[in-house]
This record gives C-alpha cells, sequence and structure tokens, in this order.
C-alpha cells in the first residue's frame, strides 16, 4: 500500500492541528486535495487488513493476554503452554484452517501478517500442541483434549428481533443497541459479584453484538458441566416463536440475582427507554404481543377495550406508549388477589423485552472458537474493540473505527513521532491503552502471583516430603 | 470380616462413628447365625422403605417411616453391638444384592434413601465429619453471616418454593463449582464465588456421594462373588445369601390368630367380606367344582389354617365339597392325608405355612388351576369381572388396572382392600392373610361402632 509515503509532502498542517482529531482538521489551500488524497475508500480488502496486520494490530498484547504470565520470565513458567492454544484463520477465500499453533509471539505475528485472515479464531489450551493432535486418541489416558478455555458469552442482536422493531436482521441502531448495553450491565455484575470473576473483556463483535471473555484462572479450568451451569443460570427466556409466554416465574419471590438485575437495571431501562423507543403499544400488532403474556381473559379484554377506544382520541400529551403500560401495570398490580399466574406478569413481561438473551451453545462447550479482539469484520469493517462496562452506556456501535478509516488517520498521521506506535496516532490507541490498562496489566500481575504462589507451595511441599 | 461358628470380639467402639460409610469391611468376628439374622433385620428395614416409596409416601412420611423401621429392627441387646449390626447387616446385603443390576439398583436406591434419613438425624458436627469423609469442600455459616445474609438466603428459597421455617437456620458454603445443579437452576444463592446450600440441599449432595460409592463398591464385590466367595462358599455362606433376597419377611401366620377363629358355618359369609381376590377366586371355584387342583388345596387349605380354621372344621369343609365330585371313600383315602399333613398332624412340618404374595404371585398355575395371584394370572377382562363382584367402583378399577400393568400385583391388591373396605391400608399387602386379618378388624370395629 503506497498512501503513505506520497501524501506526506503535499500536507501543510501543523502537529497540534493533527493532535486535535481528524475530523476537526481545519487544512488550508491544500484541503481539497489533501481530503482526497488522504482519504480511504471504505471497504474492506485484503490489502488494507494487510496494512492493519502490518501496523495496528496489536500483536505483542495479544500474546502476552493469551500466555497468561508464561512467558518464560520465571521457573515455574510452563513453556508449553502458548503453544498448545489453538487458533484459526479464516482466509480470503473462506478457506478455514483449523488447530494453528504457535511457539513464540513472534511465529503468531508472522504468521497473521503472511496469512493476513479475515478473520481470526481463539480456541481452547489443549492437553498437548494441536500440531501433534493425531498422535494422540480419542480416549484414554493419552488423550487430545482442551484443558484451558475461557469462559466465553456471546450476544448477538438478532436474538433479540422479535422485540425490536426498528431494525431486523444485521442492522444495528441507536435504538436497539441499549439492549446489548443492559446485557452487559446486567452478566458483567453478576458475573463480578455473584461469581467472584475480575478478569473479565466486554469486546464488540463487529457488527451487532458483543462477546464476553472471562479469564480468571478458575473460570479457564471450568468444566463443560460448570460452564452450562452458569450459562443456566443467567437463562430466563426459554421458547421460540410458538410458545406465548417465554419468561414464567413461578415463586414467591424472585432469586435475588434476577431482583437486582431487575430493580438495578431493567425496570428502569423498560420504562424510560424501551417503551419509547420501540414503540412498544402503539400499533395493535404490537400491543397485541404484550397482551399475549397475560393468561387471563378479563384483564386483557378490559385493557384491549380502553386502547381500541383510545385509537380515536389521541387527546392526551402524554405517549400513548407510557399511558397504556401504566394501565397494564396498574390493572396487573393493584390490590386485587391475583392468580397464580399473574402475580409476576409486569416482571416477566419487564424480562421478555429486555433481559440478556446469550447463545448457550457458545458458553458449555471448552472447544467452542470465539472470534478474537481487534480483528475487523468483514461486512462491516468495524474493528472489535473492547467495551467498558462500566460505562457502556456510552459505546456507539456506529462510530467504531473501520477499517478505511485507521487507515485514514494512520495517513494523516505521519509526522508525529512521539508515539512508539502507530495506533496510537489513531482512534485505536484509546482502545489498546484501555485494554492494556484495565484488562491486560491486572491480569498478568494475577497470573504472576498464582504462578509465584503454586511455585512456592510445591517447593515447601517437596521441602517437606524431604525432611523426615 | 471373618466369619466363625463361636463368640464374635468386641469391637472398640470409638473407632467407628455412628453412620458408618460402609467403606470398607471392618475386621469384625461374627456368628454364623448373626450373618443371616442381622442382614434379614436390615432388609426388613430396607423392604419397608421400598413399600413407602411405591406407595408414594412424601419425603417427610418416609423420614417417620424410616425410623420406625431402624427402631424395631437394628436394635441389639449389648448396646456396643448396635453399630457393628448396622455394619456387618449392610456388607452381608452387599453379597446378596450385588449380583444383578435389579438388585444392585433396588440396594442402592433404599441404602440411598436410609442414608438420607439417618444423616438428617445428626449433630451439625456429625455432618461436617461426615461431609468431611467424603472430601466435600463445605463450610459451616456461622450464626452472624446467616443474620446478614437472612434476607437473601430467605428469598432464594421463596423463589424455589420451600420458604425457610424459623428452624431452617443451618446452611453451608461451597466453592460454587462444586454444584452446578444447584446453580443451573438458581436454587442458591451464589456470592463471590460461594454458593450458599441449605440443609436439605446439602443432603442430597451427600447422598449422591454416598450412592456413587456403593454403586462403585457393588460392581467390585459382584466381582468378587462370582470369581471366588461363591465357590468357596457355597457349602456355608452361599445358599444363605442366594435365598436372603426372595425371603418374605412378615407373620408368617403358622399359628392361627386368637380372634380369628372362624367356623363353616360363617366361611361363606366371611369369603364374601374379608377373602382376598385370590382366595375368593379359589373359594368359588371349590363351591362350583367341588374339587381344586393340588396347587389350589395347598393355596386355599394353608390360608385357611392361618385364618383360623380348626382341623376338624378343615376336614369337614374339605369333604363336604369333595365327596359331590369323588365320593366320601375317595377323599378320605386322597385327601384327608394330606390336609392332615397341613396341619402338622402328620410329622413336623415348618414349610407349610400359608404361602405369602410373594410365593404365590411366582407360583405358575396351569390348564385347571384357579390358584396363583389374579392380578397376575388373570387376563384384564377377567379380572375387570371379578373385580366388578367383589363391587369395586369403576374409579378404583381403574386404579388397580394401572398397578397391574406396571406389574405392582400387590399394590393393586392393596388398592382393592381400600375401595372394599373404604379404608386405607398404609402396610401394603404382603400376605393373603394379613388381607385376612386387616379386613376383619375393619369389618368388626364397623359392627361394633352401629351397636
Amino acid at each position: 500500500m503506497l498512501l503513505l509515503s506520497s501524501r506526506a509532502q503535499h500536507t501543510t498542517m501543523t502537529r497540534e492541528e493533527i493532535g486535535n482529531g481528524s475530523e476537526d482538521m481545519v487544512i488550508d489551500e491544500c484541503e481539497p486535495e489533501g481530503r482526497e488524497r488522504n482519504s480511504v475508500p471504505d471497504e474492506f480488502n485484503a490489502n488494507y487488513l494487510k496494512v492493519y496486520y502490518g501496523k495496528l494490530f496489536p500483536h505483542a498484547d495479544i500474546f502476552k493476554w493469551i500466555s497468561y504470565g508464561n512467558d518464560g520470565k520465571h521457573p515455574a513458567c510452563d513453556q508449553s503452554y502458548f503453544s498448545r492454544r489453538e487458533f484459526s484463520y479464516t482466509l480470503d477465500n473462506d478457506i478455514y484452517l483449523r488447530y494453528q499453533s504457535f511457539n513464540s509471539a513472534s511465529e503468531l505475528e508472522n504468521s497473521i501478517k503472511e496469512k493476513c485472515p479475515f478473520k481470526i479464531d481463539i480456541g481452547p489450551v489443549y492437553s498437548v500442541d494441536p500440531a501433534k493432535r493425531h498422535a494422540y486418541a480419542q480416549t484414554g489416558d493419552n488423550v487430545f483434549t482442551p484443558v484451558e478455555r475461557e469462559l466465553v458469552f456471546d450476544i448477538d442482536i438478532t436474538d433479540y428481533d422479535d422485540v425490536r422493531y426498528c431494525c431486523s436482521g444485521a442492522d444495528v441502531c441507536l435504538d436497539c443497541w441499549p439492549l446489548m448495553t443492559v446485557a452487559i450491565k446486567v452478566i458483567d455484575t453478576s458475573l463480578r459479584d455473584d461469581f467472584g470473576f475480575n478478569h473479565i473483556l466486554w469486546v464488540f463483535s463487529g457488527r451487532r453484538g458483543v462477546h464476553c471473555w472471562v479469564c480468571d484462572g478458575k473460570a479457564r479450568r471450568l468444566t463443560n458441566e460448570q460452564r452450562a451451569s452458569i450459562a443456566e443460570y443467567f437463562r430466563v427466556y426459554k421458547g421460540n416463536e410458538n410458545s406465548l409466554k417465554k419468561v414464567s416465574f413461578t415463586g414467591l419471590a424472585l432469586h435475588p440475582f434476577l431482583a437486582r438485575s431487575y430493580s438495578e437495571v431493567l425496570k428502569d431501562f423498560f420504562k424510560s427507554k424501551l417503551l419509547l423507543s420501540q414503540k412498544l403499544f402503539s400499533t395493535e400488532e404490537r400491543y397485541e404481543k404484550i397482551l399475549e403474556m397475560i393468561p387471563d381473559e378479563s384483564i386483557t379484554s378490559e385493557l384491549r377495550g380502553k386502547w381500541q377506544e383510545n385509537k380515536r382520541s389521541s387527546i392526551s400529551k402524554e405517549d400513548t406508549n407510557v399511558v397504556r403500560w401504566q394501565q397494564l401495570k396498574h390493572i396487573l398490580q393493584s390490590g386485587r388477589p391475583k392468580a397464580q399466574g399473574l402475580r409476576r406478569c409486569v416482571e416477566e413481561i419487564v424480562f421478555s423485552f429486555t433481559y440478556p438473551r446469550l447463545d448457550m451453545e457458545v458458553s458449555k462447550h471448552m472447544n467452542h472458537l470465539l472470534k478474537a479482539p481487534f480483528c475487523v469484520h468483514p461486512k462491516t469493517g468495524r474493528v472489535c474493540v473492547p467495551i467498558d462496562p462500566n460505562c457502556c452506556e456510552e459505546f456507539d456501535p456506529t462510530a467504531v473505527p473501520t477499517l478505511s478509516k485507521l487507515l485514514e488517520e494512520m495517513n494523516m498521521g505521519t509526522l508525529r513521532a512521539d508515539v512508539d506506535n502507530e495506533w496510537d496516532r489513531t482512534s485505536l490507541g484509546k482502545s489498546i491503552r484501555f485494554f492494556r490498562s484495565s484488562f491486560l496489566q491486572p491480569l498478568l500481575k494475577s497470573c504472576k502471583e498464582e504462578i509465584e504462589n503454586s511455585y512456592n507451595a510445591k517447593l515447601q511441599h517437596s521441602k517437606n516430603s524431604m525432611s523426615w | 470380616m471373618e466369619i466363625y461358628g463361636y463368640q464374635r470380639k468386641a469391637l472398640h467402639s470409638d473407632a467407628i462413628s455412628t453412620l458408618p460409610l460402609y467403606r470398607s469391611a471392618p475386621p469384625l468376628d461374627v456368628r454364623l447365625e448373626d450373618f443371616e439374622l442381622f442382614a434379614i433385620d436390615r432388609l426388613r428395614v430396607l423392604k419397608g422403605i421400598s413399600d413407602g416409596l411405591s406407595r408414594g409416601k412424601k419425603p417427610e412420611e418416609i423420614d417417620n417411616l424410616a425410623k420406625d423401621l431402624w427402631k424395631a429392627n437394628m436394635r441389639h441387646p449389648e448396646a456396643s453391638e448396635v453399630v457393628n449390626k448396622d455394619i456387618i447387616s449392610h456388607f452381608v446385603l452387599r453379597l446378596v444384592y450385588c449380583r444383578t443390576e435389579d438388585l444392585r439398583k433396588w440396594f442402592l436406591s433404599m441404602e440411598t434413601a436410609l442414608f438420607r434419613y439417618r444423616f438428617r438425624l445428626e449433630s451439625a458436627e456429625a455432618q461436617r465429619a461426615l461431609m468431611a469423609e467424603f472430601d466435600l469442600p463445605y463450610k459451616a455459616v456461622s450464626n452472624s453471616e446467616f443474620e446478614s445474609m437472612k434476607d437473601n438466603l430467605g428469598q432464594v428459597a421463596r423463589s424455589i418454593g420451600q420458604p425457610l421455617t424459623p428452624a431452617d437456620t443451618k446452611f453451608y458454603t461451597v466453592p460454587f463449582e462444586e454444584v452446578p445443579e444447584l446453580v443451573a437452576g438458581r436454587r442458591v444463592f451464589v456470592h463471590k464465588g460461594h454458593a450458599y446450600v441449605a440443609m436439605n440441599q446439602v443432603v442430597s449432595l451427600v447422598a449422591t456421594q454416598f450412592r456413587s460409592h456403593l454403586s462403585k463398591a457393588l460392581i467390585l464385590t459382584n466381582r468378587k462373588w462370582t470369581s471366588s466367595i461363591r465357590e468357596q462358599e457355597k457349602d456355608r455362606l452361599t445358599p444363605i445369601v442366594e435365598a436372603l433376597c426372595t425371603s418374605y419377611l412378615g407373620p408368617d401366620y403358622s399359628e392361627p390368630r386368637e380372634f380369628a377363629e372362624i367356623s363353616i358355618r360363617d366361611i361363606d359369609q366371611i369369603a364374601m367380606s374379608s377373602f382376598p381376590l385370590c382366595m375368593r377366586h379359589l373359594f368359588e371355584k371349590l363351591r362350583e367344582d367341588h374339587h381344586l387342583k393340588h396347587g389350589g388345596r395347598m393355596q386355599l387349605g394353608l390360608f385357611l389354617k392361618g385364618v383360623g380354621l380348626k382341623l376338624d372344621d378343615a376336614l369337614a369343609f374339605w369333604k363336604a365339597e369333595f365327596s359331590q365330585k369323588v365320593g366320601a371313600e375317595r377323599f378320605d383315602k386322597e385327601y384327608a392325608y394330606s390336609i392332615r399333613h397341613n396341619y402338622g398332624r402328620e410329622g413336623k412340618r415348618t414349610d407349610y405355612t400359608p404361602f405369602s404374595c410373594q410365593k404365590i404371585i411366582s407360583s405358575t398355575p396351569g390348564v385347571g388351576d384357579h390358584h396363583g395371584c389374579p392380578y397376575r394370572h388373570f387376563s384384564e377382562e377377567n379380572l375387570r369381572a371379578a373385580l366388578g363382584k367383589m363391587r369395586v367402583n369403576s374409579r378404583a378399577v381403574e386404579d388397580v388396572m394401572d398397578k397391574v400393568r406396571n406389574r405392582h400385583y400387590q399394590l393393586a391388591c392393596t388398592l382393592t382392600f381400600e375401595a372394599v373396605h373404604g379404608t386405607s391400608c398404609d402396610a401394603g399387602i404382603n400376605h393373603p392373610n394379613q388381607y385376612f386379618s386387616e379386613s376383619q378388624k375393619v369389618v368388626q370395629s364397623k359392627s361394633h361402632s352401629t351397636v
């Protein structure tokens, strides 16, 4: 790619101006020409990707993460750890390469630069180097089997298609994206408070969802059964187009996890955001879907009656959706003694629309492959950047840097010499710095401690057993 | 375990906890007699539990049942020997019940149910000690911690429809990954990686461990049995072991009850009101055909002896019927002897005790026979007709037929008893004479109350 070198002579910008961000740049007479020459057609292709892997993709950080402290510096490091990890590549012409493994950071980097995969997936750590798997059996003592793998979650907005009216399928917009925000909040809080996990990475999947990587040692060593139990703990929504009621709360109370999720996140989100952004009661088709969830004919016909009348007289200043939701809540929560199926009907409706919907299969199996962070999504060109769960409401999927934008930024920023990395000149810088400071560094610190502790424990043990 | 023909040595009582885990056969000496007797006592407990379970009793009822059974059967005159009896009887029954898949399954279920009940009764420290023996990493929740968690724990309990009672204060914490089913079902409070497990949930988990250990042990025992023990012990223990699992364990009705002495004058009426279907059928056929083949004579004849029919009355009764078919002379020559035989008048025969349901069910009536168990041996049509004649209402008939289809013949008979008498029969029928005496109790209490 030759854009970089030839443009440098033509720009007249000062360093300060570059530092202020490319959008706001005022370029003097050269503007039209400079802009054109710096701009990169909005595309995704192998050439762009090559530059990306060459200059921007954080190879070393990925290596440090995946090694979990086993970088050879401490005597207790597991030298084989990194090489037992599976990577897989999806290449340009849909060729799929599984069981890729590497012995060092540079091997990984060179391989990616050379093969230029459209997608990189990360698999589990196996008992032996995947490249040698054919020498091992499927069962018995000497097996080729996963031994470690992050606990992962995959949330995709297409799983919410039955409750979002603004988009469908692959599209996503700022009206429905908040469903992902809510999912992150609920799951993240539970992973930390309930399960005690600390090293959690949330990543934008590049188009319409989020991935979660739980990287604590304990999480990596969970069995399939234990992973399934956590996924089940998180599961509330059961059913498909054929079932009327997909969320059902029997019992005299909600489990504290669900109650907390409701009171801290879901209730308010439904009332203040989703109700309005999706106009849940605005048409008969839409409100019928909600009435279907109420197992009481007298109540539903009462509400239906009110709303059919109301269609004609829309005098009220208040939003129809808000009014109707109020009416529904009032009937269901008023003093009348409630039949079994109605006791938690309001919560059931709120959960149906807002509670996270996980892909169970992704989480349950150790050998499930998941796309690596900082990959570029071939259909959108967007980078799979980390999301900060503490301010996930601010994340805007439509503003995530694309491959072409990053290259543009790189073109503009070639004069700066005070940064070590190319990516720091681009909007990717922020993401990588976040990845390092809030995830990688604390993780590595904890890994080192773990390695030290187990090493010392082993020393102590062998000392004890020797002293008779 | 060593088995001797003479006195056993006492074992130090502190070496064994009160609720043994039966991890390995301890070095005890056992008298041959005790080998069988202890096993039979324990078998009464297990069979009692089995009956209770198949009758659909609730867990609390099973607990009480197990308690009564254990108290009644597992005592020993020497207090120090109680634990030994417990252990010995368990290991003997392992030999008995290791031999087929069905036997193993039954034994596993009953021993686990028994273990569950006994575990619940143990003190908190004993329970912790047992959990430690299973390598279960549970820690008891202190009172202060419980107080701070109470709201959350109560909420979880309500969410699964099992609200806490004031007595439910025992909780344990365990790393959440140790209890995946509880986590998956959101049946526990999870906080900072710890699951807070309620007492009844702990019992389930401990029982599961117990069951899995016992299951593996039974497989090993079976291997040892088939490869060496059975042959080595073929003259001593093997016959005892092989007979044990089929034994009937209730009263044998060899001595007639004081209250139930019937005369032939009453017999027809009593047959209608208090005979179980098998005996009613034989009785009716005898009246109809004036004859019964050998199997029928044995089954009905011994039953009548157990019911209290005196020998002279019995002879008169059978003669009155048979002479209509074969003549009085032939009756005296060919049939009278065996009746006297049944009553022990021709040499001592303790085998000829009235047949239990188990024995009757497993008999094989052929052409022309009317003995056996109608619930098993009758066609559906015939059985329905017979129940109709007993005036069992149609709803009850359906329940009975359902039991029959599932091969629970004794339960079917119990349901019939309940329908005919209008009372429940908690113990379950396992002997025709038991049916009779229970029935008589009901009939007589009714007649007393109408006076």
